[in-house]
Parts: C-alpha cells; structure tokens; sequence
C-alpha cells in the first residue's frame, strides 16, 4: 500500500510565488520556506531569515510574514498551475531561507511534487549535514546552489558562518549524480565582486563533476524597504549595484577560464 | 502545401514612406458618397429597392474621385485625403449635424470636417428624412424596448445607426474566379428562375442588382487602371513609371478576372475589401483566413521564380497601409465604446485547414511580420491556436505581442470548432473558421452572424433587484419585489434571473427590429453576392440569403456580477452583516463616498418628477439648485461611516480572478444568466441569437451609466471588461487569473469572449520568456479558454499605476531574478522598475 503521509508534514511558509519564469525550466510555483542559518548583508528577504512568526509593516500596514501549512495545503495550491507546468515543462521550486532547516517538511514537498509528476527545484546553500541533503536527491531534479565566497573567513563576517560545510556539500552533491546541480554566485560589491574571487568559485564549480552551468547575479537593493518595515537598518547602506558592463566583463572571464555556461541572472 | 520559411525579411523604406503620408494630417469628413447616393435615389423612386442599392452603388463608384497616393503599389482610396471618411445618409444622418461643430474636436476619435462639407451634406440630408434604416428600426420596437434603451439597459447602437457589415466574403472567389465568374453564376441562376416560382420577382431583381453591382466595381477597377496609366505619363521617374504601368495593366485584369499573379490577387482583395466599405457603413468587414486563400498564388509565384519573399513582404505590407485608409466617422458615444478610429479589419492566420491539419504557411509568418513592419492598428491581426500549431508560428506571434502593440489576439481552436458545431455547424466549416471584428468566430463566405449586435450591460439589471425596476424616479423594468421581501440567496438570484430574462427579451425585440429595417431598405447587392448562398437562393444577405444566420449580441459585467453575488451570498445572508436594504441604501449613498455630478443630476431629475406629479412647475432653475444641493449634501457621519464600513468588508471579500472555486463558480453561473435564454429566440433571416461575452472599448462609457454595485465598485466607474477579472481585484498573477476565467463556460458564449492580459515588457524579454509566454496561452487553452490579448505595459502605465495603485494590484512586473506585483513595491523600487523599462523597451 501507498504511503501518503508525507503529505501531513508540516512545515513554516512565508510566501507562495505563481508565475515565476527566471527561478528555473519553465513556468513554475515557488514556495518560501521561513528560517535561515545564514545573515547574509545583503540578504534582500530579510523576512526568510528568522523562524519566528513577523510582523513587517507595508505601506503604512502591518503585514503577518509565516504561517504553518501541511504539504497537503501547500501541494492544493502549487497543483492549480499545472496545465502551464505541463506545457512549459515548469514545476516546483522551493526556496528560502535555507529549507534544509526543515528538511523533513522540504523532503515531503519535493516528494509531492514528483508525484505529480513535475519538475523538482531547490534554491539553497546547502547548509545541513549531507545525509539530511541526501534524502531529498530522489525528490529533486535541480539543485540551485548558491556558493558566495571561497574563503571560510571573509565568507563567516559576511554571512555569518563559514562555508566549508557547504562547499564539501557541494562536491558530494556533484558526485551523487542524482540530480542536476548549477552554481549561483550573488555578485556583492566589496564582497566578491573582483575577478579573482568570481574565478576562484567558478574554477571551484568547473572541478565538480556534471556541472555544466554558473549564473551570476548581479546585487540589488530592492530589499531595503523591507528591513524598515521590520524595524532593521539596511546593512549595505549606499552600496551600488553592479553594472551591466562589469557583469558582461565577469560573464567572459569566467567562460574564458573555465569549460561552464555563465548566465547573468538566473 | 510545402514546408513554411519562417525567416523575416526587412521592411523598405517604401513602408516607412507610406505610414508618415497616411499620418501626416487629422482624418477627415467629405461629402462626395453621400452627394452621389442622394442623386441617385432622387433619381430611381419608385423601383425595388435592391436594384435601386445597385444602381446608387453603381452610380457611387463612378462619380467618386479617385487617387493614387505617392509610392503605393496597391491603389483604391475612399476619401481623396488619407485616412478620411465619406458619410451615409441612407442608414442616419442626423446626429452628424448636431455634431456638426464637435466632432473636430472631441475626445474620441476627431475627425476635421470643413465648412464646405457641411453645406454639401446640409443640402443631401433632409431627402433622408424619414427614410433611414434608424427611423424604420425605431419605429419597429416595442415602446418598453424604447424605454430599456433610454435607461441604458442595452444599446444596439451600431447596427441602428449604421450599416451591419461583420462579415467574411468569398475574396477567394474574386481572386479565383473573378467578378465575371460570379456574374456568370447570377446570370446561370436567372436563367434558372422558374416563372411560377412564388417569388420570382424578388429573386430577378435581386440577380439582376448582383450583375450591376459586380460590374461597377470592374469599372471602378479600370478608372484606376486609366488613372494609373495618366499617371505613368506624366512620371520622371522610371522606377515608379514602371510600377504605374503595372498597375494599370493589374487594374485592367482584376477583379474582372481570375488574378494571375500574387499581386493582382492582392489588388483584387484591396478592391472587394474597400469597395464593400463604399457599399455600406458597416465595420468590421474582415479579411479573415488572408495566410490561407493567399497562399496558392504566393506559392506558384515563388515556386516558378517569378516573386522573391522581398518582393512578396512589401507587398502585403502595401495592403496593410490601406487597411488604415480607410476609415469610420461614428457618433459620439459609439465612437467612445470603438475608441481607436479601429475598423477592426480582423485578419487571422495559422489554426487548421478544413480536413484538420495544421495550417501554418510563410504567410501565416509574413503577416504577423507586416504588423511590427507597418506597426498601425489595421488590421485587427490574430492567431488561431490549436493543439498541432507549429511553435515556431506561436513564438513569432509572441514577438508581435512584446512590442507592446496589443496584437496577435489569440484563439483556441479546441474550443471554438466544438462551441460552433453546438450551433448547427458542419465540422469542415467550423475547422475554417475565422474571427469578425473584436472576437466573433464566423464561417467565411457563409455566414451573416450579426455579431456585436448591441452591448448589454448586466449590471443594470441587477440594480433594479435592489430598486424593485425603478431607475431615475420611474418604472424601467420588471417588478421584482422589494428589497425587504427579498429572503433568501435563491430568492434573490431568482429575481436578478427574472429581470435578466424580461431586458433580454428586450434586447431581442430591438435587435429584430433593426434587422427588419436592414431588410426593408438595405439589401446589399454586392456584399450579398460574395456570402453563399445568397446568389443559389436569389435572396439578399439582409433577408436571410446567408447559410448559416445568427444574431451576436454581446454582455459585460461578469466580473461585477460575480463578486456582488458573493457579496450578497456571504455578507447578507450568511454571516449577515447587513440586510439587502442596507446594502440597498448603501449602494443609493454611493457607499457614502458623496455623489458625482451624474448621481446629482439623476436625483435632482427624480425630486422634481415627484414635483411635477404633484402637478407642481419645475423650473430649470429650481433644478439647478437641487443639484447644487445634491452636490454638496453631506449624510450624517454615523450614516456614511457605516457604507464605508460596508464597502470596506465587501472589499476584503475574495473575488474573481483569483483561483477561487467559490467565487469562480458563481461567476459561471452569473455568465449563464446571459448566455443560456438567448439561443431560444430566432431572428427575422432564420437564425438564433448567441451570446458573445465582450465590451469593446463600451465597458468605461456604459460604466458611467451605472450606478455603485454590490462587488464595492463606486457609481458611474468603468464595469469589468469582457470576461476578464475587474481591473485590480486580481492578486495572484496571470495563471490564477487564467484559471478563473477558464471557469467560464466559453462554449455557451460562441459569439466570442474577450479576455485582456496585462504583461511587463520585461516579464517578455528574454527567448525563456517568449517560450514560458506562449505556455501560459497553452495552459489557459488547454482549460477551454477561449481568446486571450495582452497589454504589454509600458512605463506610462507605470506611472499610472503608481499614481492610482487601486486599479492596478495585479499587475505583475519582473524585479530582478523573479517578479513581483508592481504596486506591493516600495515607492523607490517602482521608480528604479519604471526607469528599468524606459531602457528595456529601447534595446
């Protein structure tokens, strides 16, 4: 007999996103999962970042940021798109947070979505033990994997933790072959935005077997009204987003020393 | 049919050339047509009508002055300025004259009209009077039908004042056979007219009107062929010498006889398509399946060397100028419900050949291509979609829609062949469908289906649920019983039912009446001789030639209608928060958000019918004063307070267009109470009635007729447009709206469904983009949708949105690697995405 109870795992949501055609193949439904390991300066949902229930005022109006749901109530609405998802190849795609702090709740939503028989993504760090990682790979045909810095130090002052956990993550991930694994590098100016870093994590990247593609996206501020509404100081302060030409100049240096695709934006 | 070529080629500069002349002036009015239809019934009193048409269009198309404009390779101008109009007295006169001084410069579509043409036609008219189709049409209906139409139920405007047009005539006939073929065919058929056949008179003059009609545009033809060889005389140029020569020598064939080559094909089309235009004031004449009757001249052309793909482009994008020569003066308030001087020429490519294979050609490409190369709105350009369409044709037809342009409307095969079928139609006519004006599936060459036969506004109805059939201080409709004795949700509906049924019946009544009126005094030789099976049968199209007659009136509102039935579903009566009188009063007081000049005016006009029932003089001064009054009463604050409150809780209620089963459900069902009566009634040529579900441009003016509703919508504000959601109450991005509006039942509306999209311009830059686009028209399809059109907005609308961000809350924007509602955005983030798209839309 089938088991069905993964579809009662529960799990802290802050968002749901319909219509989303730059997180992924085709069209597709992201579900944010609340909780993050990381503090990252330039964080642009700052309200993925604490477990707890928030409040964040918008527009003058306070706004609640969390609720508790059942993969049951998650899955009755990420279903309604499925004529598009089956036409665009699109699906599921679960992002943060870090979803990996609440791996069982994000083991049973990839879990649901292939059995409904669409694409599977993760947008993470990769930030948990790997056995809890390797529970979902079954579930999973993308793994979105953000890789900010190769150095442990200047990674911990930035984002508040260091990165060899994740960075080992990544090669077992690469090594398992069980899914499709592409590198995601946030562009953050005085972080790593020189050539060298970016070619230190692309070469990283290219080491790792089957993975063929690296995006780089460019920092923005587009979430600095939202650490008013929440009360918080905006920790990147004036810092300028990167421009088009720079990110094109990347884009080559990185093609050129490497055999990867490199995509600006994602 | 060989393997499509989908490569673009460029535009010349010729198009650029031809585009600036046509813009260079203000459209104007002139006199000539009306001048020579007068002259010519002054001087054939007392024949048949039909043959008098024929003689009128005949002598039309002789006395009017013709052109050809500097660099155009397809010729036949209506008006001697560009883009001008000629008038029509035969079907109404009078509002031009009383609009005589404003129609320069109102709003909606201006036109320039000199004093010299004012006198012309202030001579030609009074011949008219009591002569038009409006005033036989008028004098046709009902009184309570009369008295519907002053209190705005529904208006049959467009056929009352004009000529009925909305058709799709064999051009392929013209082309194939040429207009002595189908003489040929009128002259075999009175040969056939047996002398003890009951109506052997009708059908002779009715033949015998076919043969004078056909060769009057043959002669029209050869003046251009004459004029083009004037021309080619005088000319310096050898390159264009050469071009008039050619013309000349095109006009001199077609449409007399079959087309030769693909140019004259093209020119043939040109001629039957303007000169049905001269014929009679009818819009919305389409060129329908152009990609598909084209295609075997382009194809021999191509195929024996003599057409290169370049040659081909230019020339299409020739006739995709003269779309937008031709043009239409309307009265004032129509000309607000058709905003956009559109003619809505609806030309459509792609879908399924007869036998159900994919139809897609080079044509289908080139056409979509003549739409970005020449960038007007003519023609009203679609694709029709089905399961087998080639992706490539999808892909191109999504590149139109990104520049912005609101072109290709798209439209799904899979529902609209059953939904036709449903009506009587054999599957190899449904399977060639094509589109009439906004939306409106139709039979080429086959049918007369009347579509767009008047706007109803399904709202009215539902306020006089709560006013018990009293609109502006007298009886308007049915008594359905006041709101107080008004128990139940069921009881409710079933009043709104009963006062939907007694307008539509209404409705009905006027639209027959006006159909009458077409009959009596507008047979249409030369329209009726291209429409099968008008010439076999000896009957004209207006008397029910056709093979296949429907009448297509069309209702709006569904998004309004739907979420007050929630509204009064939940808030009355199952969580009654308030009683139907209270909503009753709170939608009077205009949920106590004051009144505006229109609600002054109505309740100023009320108070002194009460005076003057009293037997009391009403004074235009006294008037005057309760308005003023009116303007500026204040309820008392505990009262408005309260009809803030209410509207506040509607507000929050769940709506339309958000993916919810509930309310989706009751908009389907709100849908029906249009839909499902009408197909029991019959027209005067044989057909039935069938609902279309479109407002055109009718919903913001017939809006402002329209009192505050039960969905929180504020008195005299725009009523939802088509099927889509009311602009705003959609939340959750477009698959969610899709999803709501799939719920409809799009086959019951077969005379067409209109829903409008809006999309960022960087929500459709990339090639993903386009794919995941195109996916999302599939995925609403596959749902049984049945047309779609998108708006891709630009940063004007942005500002817009900014400035007035309740009417734009589903507008979806890309941020940065995902998209977002613009108006949740902080104010800064909005300016940097409005900066964003003024660099977006220039790459």
């Amino acid at each position: 007999m089938d088991d069905y109870s993964y579809l009662n795992v529960r799990g802290r949501i802050f968002d749901i996103q319909r219509y989303s055609i730059h997180d992924g193949i085709g069209i597709r439904t992201i579900v944010f999962l609340k909780g993050c390991a990381l503090r990252c300066r330039w964080c642009c949902n700052p309200e993925s970042q604490s477990f707890e229930i928030e409040t964040m005022t918008i527009n003058g109006k306070p706004k609640t940021y969390g609720r508790d749901v059942t993969v049951k109530e998650v899955m009755q609405t990420v279903r309604r798109d499925m004529p598009y998802y089956s036409r665009s190849d699109g699906g599921l795609t679960l992002s943060g947070g870090e979803s990996l702090l609440q791996p069982e709740f994000a083991e049973a939503l990839l879990h649901a979505g292939k059995a409904l028989g669409v694409n599977t993504a993760l947008e993470s760090m990769g930030f948990a033990k790997y056995e809890t990682i390797e529970k979902l790979l079954p579930y999973l045909d993308t793994y979105l994997m953000d890789i900010k810095h190769m150095d442990p130090k200047k990674h911990e002052a930035w984002c508040g933790r260091e990165n060899t956990l994740m960075l080992e993550n990544a090669g077992r991930i690469a090594r398992s072959g069980q899914t499709k694994l592409i590198i995601r590098v946030p562009v953050v100016p005085g972080f790593n935005d020189t050539e060298a870093e970016l070619l230190s994590i692309a070469r990283y990247a290219d080491s790792l077997p089957g993975v063929e593609e690296i995006d780089i996206l460019p920092y923005h501020n587009f979430g600095e009204g939202k650490y008013t509404g929440l009360g918080r100081d905006y920790p990147m302060g004036k810092a300028e987003r990167p421009g088009m030409e720079k990110m094109e100049g990347f884009r080559a240096a990185i093609e050129r020393a490497t055999d990867l695709r490199c995509q600006i934006g994602g | 049919m060989r393997a499509f070529d989908s490569t673009p080629v460029k535009k010349t500069e010729r198009i650029t050339r031809l585009v600036a002349d046509l813009f260079a002036k203000m459209p104007e009015i002139e006199a000539a047509r009306a001048e020579l239809i007068t002259e010519s019934f002054k001087a054939t009193e007392g024949l048949p009508v039909v043959t008098r048409k024929a003689l009128a269009f005949r002598h039309i198309l002789k006395g009017l002055p013709i052109v050809i404009r500097p660099g155009e390779l397809i010729v036949g101008s209506t008006t001697l300025a560009p883009r001008g109009c000629q008038t029509y007295p035969e079907f109404s006169y009078d509002w031009l004259e009383a609009e005589f001084d404003t129609v320069e410069h109102r709003s909606a579509d201006p036109f320039y009209i000199s004093e010299e043409t004012k006198e012309r036609l202030k001579k030609v008219n009074p011949y008219w009077k009591g002569k038009t189709t409006s005033e036989l049409a008028r004098s046709l209906m009902a009184p309570e039908t009369l008295r519907a139409m002053d209190h705005n139920f529904f208006t049959p405007g467009n056929y009352y004042y004009n000529g009925v047009g909305h058709v799709n005539v064999h051009y392929d006939r013209v082309i194939y056979e040429g207009l002595s073929g189908i003489m040929a065919q009128a002259a075999g058929q009175l040969e056939k007219v047996k002398f003890c056949d009951p109506n052997y008179g009708d059908k002779k003059r009715f033949l015998e009107a076919v043969i004078i009609s056909c060769q009057a545009v043959i002669d029209y033809a050869h003046r251009y062929s004459e004029l083009a060889k004037e021309e080619a005389g005088k000319e310096t140029d050898q390159a264009r010498k050469q071009e008039l020569l050619r013309i000349a020598e095109t006009c001199a064939h077609v449409p007399e006889f079959p087309a030769r080559t693909f140019e004259e094909g093209l020119q043939a089309f040109w001629f039957v398509q303007q000169t049905l235009q001269i014929e009679s004031s009818g819009h919305s004449i389409s060129p329908g399946r152009f990609d598909q009757y084209m295609y075997p001249l382009y194809e021999k052309d191509t195929d024996e060397g003599r057409l290169t793909r370049e040659y081909a482009q230019e020339l299409l994008d020739c006739v995709w100028v003269k779309l937008n020569d031709l043009n239409k003066c309307r009265d004032a308030a129509s000309a607000e419900g058709f905003a956009g001087y559109s003619l809505f020429q609806n030309l459509i490519v792609g879908g399924q050949t007869k036998d159900g294979r994919d139809a897609t050609n080079d044509l289908s490409f080139m056409c979509l291509d003549a739409t970005k190369h020449v960038f007007l709105p003519q023609p009203s350009i679609s694709i029709r979609v089905w399961n087998g369409s080639a992706k490539e044709l999808l892909l191109r037809a999504a590149e139109v829609t990104r520049t912005g342009i609101g072109f290709p409307a798209y439209y799904n095969d899979e529902i609209i062949i059953p939904a036709m079928e449903n009506r009587g139609i054999s599957i190899e006519d449904a399977r060639n469908y094509c589109i009439i004006g906004c939306v409106e599936p139709h039979v080429p060459g086959k049918e007369d289906g009347w579509h767009d036969a008047a706007f109803f506004n399904m709202c009215r109805p539902l306020e006089m649920v709560f006013t018990n059939g009293i609109d502006n201080g007298e009886v308007a409709s049915i008594r359905t019983g006041d709101a107080e004795s008004i128990k139940t949700y069921e009881e409710f509906k079933a009043a709104y039912k009963k006062q939907m049924e007694y307008n539509i019946a209404l409705l009905v009544n006027a639209d027959n009446a006006i159909d009458r009126a077409h009959a009596e005094l507008a047979p249409l030789p030369f329209e009726s001789a291209l429409i099968d099976d008008c010439i076999t049968r000896g009957v004209p199209l207006q008397q029910g030639g056709a093979h296949y007659n429907f009448t297509g009136p069309q209702g709006f509102g569904i998004a309004n209608v739907a979420d007050s039935l929630y509204t009064v579903k939940t808030l009355v009566f199952e969580q009654k928060k308030f009683t139907l009188q209270e909503l009753a009063k709170a939608l009077q007081m205009n949920y106590g958000q004051g009144f505006d000049e229109i609600t002054a005016k109505e309740t100023a006009t009320q108070a002194a019918k009460a005076l003057a029932a009293e037997g009391r003089q009403v004074t235009d001064e006294m008037i005057a004063s309760v308005i003023r009054k009116v303007l500026t009463m204040e309820l008392p604050e505990a009262e408005r307070k309260r009809y803030e409150e209410i509207r506040e809780m509607i507000l929050e209620l769940p709506k339309f267009g958000n993916d919810i089963d509930e309310v989706d459900t009751i908009a389907r069902e709100a849908a029906y109470y249009y839909t499902k009566p009408l197909p029991a009634y019959r027209n005067p040529r044989g057909g039935i009635f069938q609902a279309g579900l479109y407002p055109v441009s009718a919903n913001v003016p017939l809006g402002a007729q329209t009192g505050a509703t039960p969905d929180g919508r504020l008195a005299h504000t725009p009523v939802a447009d088509g099927v889509s959601p009311t602009s705003g109450y959609d939340l959750h991005g477009p698959t969610a709206s899709c999803n709501s509006v799939a719920r409809l039942d799009h086959a019951e509306a077969s005379n067409g469904t209109l829903f409008n999209m809006k999309i960022h311009p960087t929500a459709m830059s990339t090639e993903k983009d386009l794919e995941d686009f195109v996916s999302l028209v599939r995925g609403y399809f596959d749902q049984k949708g049945m047309h779609m059109q998108f708006n891709v907005v630009d940063r004007q609308t942005l500002l817009d949105a900014q400035a007035h961000p309740e009417k734009y809350a589903g507008l979806v924007v890309r941020v940065a690697g995902y998209s977002a509602l613009f108006t949740t955005l902080s104010k800064s983030l909005q300016d940097d995405i409005i900066r964003r798209t003024e660099q977006g839309l220039h790459r």
